[in-house]
């Protein structure tokens, strides 16, 4: 589990992050969403250690991330997995090079150990026969499914999404909210995506963190974002007629 | 103020450069990439400047000798203390702060824009050391490329004198041989690896600390091309004052 508290992140003058309290779940989806502009990205920079903040904690399974000495954070880090926007993968290595990466980087593993783990991770997220390409050969979703395979192949206990589905085609974004859905149950990890997304917000969104100007302005489920009445989440979430009416389908089954 | 803030900003990559080391198995092969595009992959162009500009020097010493006092042998004399004491070590390394500097500074600062960096980061890899010492230790080879520099000038000097016709290959050849000061040669590779420091240094630093998208990658690239060349004309002042002076 982590949990935020007071979060407060500013740079110069703007103040980005304005006290943020929070907590995301082992073993559930957790998505962090609200505007362009909200604190979002910030605020998944600040959790993954890559920003340092003013005031607040975090803490990862109770161990609060700014007490750590410099070893206790690399071996914290080394259990984060993270899918970056665009993919992020090293382009001058193959796709087996990359999946294979965290555990040249990590682990005492000879060369056999390592190809057999990115095997099974590829082929856990649907590739198996993409080794020996290179990431600009893949299309943007398998670039996607390798990100995935190289944040989960050194057993991750946190896994970190940013914006996962931009620049997907709506199918293969599915695909990929499936597959973290998947891994997240399988592995019992404690997954944080951050995502404007609606689509992924009503398949995987198991807790919902929405952000408006750096604040928390309201937190739930999938099921209890239907009903909210929060105006700052139904003007969001609801700003085209296919959510609304979405929105209204599931109220009337529901009732 | 902003130059005060790159200096520091600079020398604390520097300090970081030697902390937290990549695991050996994962470093070596780094360093023979780098050893591979930084110095191998300059070996042609390099050969190919010192060879002509070595000729070049030889024709010109040649054609401004028009009085009969002055031995021929002075072409060779000249052409080899020029090449060895400044066009190698010195304009060479202006060459490299454009071709290496570049590549340098555009490989790592795509890297910095794909988040690549930021990918190093959250696995806890120290990205400095990862990126920037593999291509410090490449460069400690950079006195072979300067020595091919220095033999391949001074034979492009021999070529042009002879086969031009401005003069005989033994005066050419005592005039290479002629008052000779090994020191001049321990001048030349101290300034080689000053300036191989320079190259593996500051245009990482203007890869690593980048901001913004593909336009700025081309951008630092100049800057780095820019501030290279500059540092590098500065410390070859200084060091010939504190050599040579």
């Amino acid at each position: 589990m982590i949990e935020v508290k007071d979060l407060h992140k500013s740079f110069g003058d703007a103040h980005i992050l304005k006290g943020i309290t929070t907590s995301f779940e082992k073993g559930k989806t957790n998505l962090i969403i609200g505007q362009s502009g909200s604190g979002k990205t910030v605020f998944l920079k600040c959790l993954l250690g890559l920003f340092e903040f003013e005031q607040g904690s975090i803490s990862y399974d109770g161990k609060f991330f700014s007490k750590l000495s410099g070893d206790e954070k690399r071996e914290l880090r080394s259990k984060i997995g993270m899918v970056f926007q665009g993919s992020a993968l090293f382009d001058s290595m193959t796709i087996a090079e990359n999946v294979m990466f965290p555990l040249q980087m990590f682990t005492k593993m000879n060369k056999s150990e390592m190809e057999d783990r990115a095997d099974t991770v590829l082929k856990r997220v649907n590739l198996p026969d993409a080794h020996k390409k290179m990431p600009s050969e893949a299309s943007g979703g398998m670039q996607k499914r390798v990100a995935i395979a190289r944040a989960i192949v050194n057993n991750p206990k946190y896994l970190f999404c940013d914006e996962p589905n931009s620049g997907l085609d709506p199918k293969t974004a599915i695909v990929i909210d499936n597959l973290i859905q998947e891994i997240t149950d399988e592995y019992q990890i404690t997954t944080v995506i951050n995502s404007h997304d609606m689509n992924s917000v009503m398949e995987i969104g198991e807790k919902i963190v929405f952000l408006k100007d750096g604040l928390k302005a309201w937190e739930g489920s999938k099921e209890t974002i239907f009903r909210t009445d929060n105006e700052v989440v139904t003007d969001f979430v609801y700003s085209s007629e296919l959510f609304k009416k979405v929105r209204k389908m599931y109220i009337e089954e529901n009732e | 103020m902003t130059y005060l803030h790159n200096i520091g900003a600079y020398f604390i990559m520097i300090k970081d450069m030697f902390r937290k080391p990549t695991k050996w198995s994962v470093l070596k092969t780094l360093i023979l990439k780098d050893i591979d595009d930084l110095i191998i992959g300059s070996l042609g162009i390099v050969a190919f400047i010192a060879f002509f500009v070595g000729g070049v020097v030889a024709i010109q010493t040649s054609l401004n000798i028009s009085n009969p006092l002055i031995p021929k042998y002075l072409v060779g004399f000249a052409t080899r203390q020029s090449i060895i004491l400044e066009f190698a070590p010195t304009f060479i390394s202006i060459i490299m702060a454009g071709k290496v500097g570049s590549f340098i500074t555009s490989s790592i600062g795509t890297m910095r824009v794909t988040e690549q960096i930021d990918a190093l980061e959250v696995m806890g890899i120290n990205a400095i050391n990862y990126l920037v010492f593999p291509k410090f230790v490449a460069l400690t080879l950079y006195p072979f490329v300067i020595s091919i520099a220095m033999f391949l000038g001074v034979l492009g000097g021999l070529a042009a004198c002879v086969y031009g016709g401005y003069g005989t290959y033994e005066d050419y050849i005592f005039g290479v041989q002629n008052d000779f000061i090994p020191f001049h040669m321990a001048y030349a590779f101290i300034k080689t690896m000053v300036f191989a420091f320079i190259l593996a240094t500051i245009p990482s630093f203007y890869g690593y600390f980048m901001k913004g998208g593909a336009l700025e990658v081309g951008k630092a690239s100049t800057t780095s091309f820019v501030w290279t060349s500059v540092v590098i004309i500065l410390l070859n002042f200084l060091l010939t004052s504190l050599l040579l002076g």
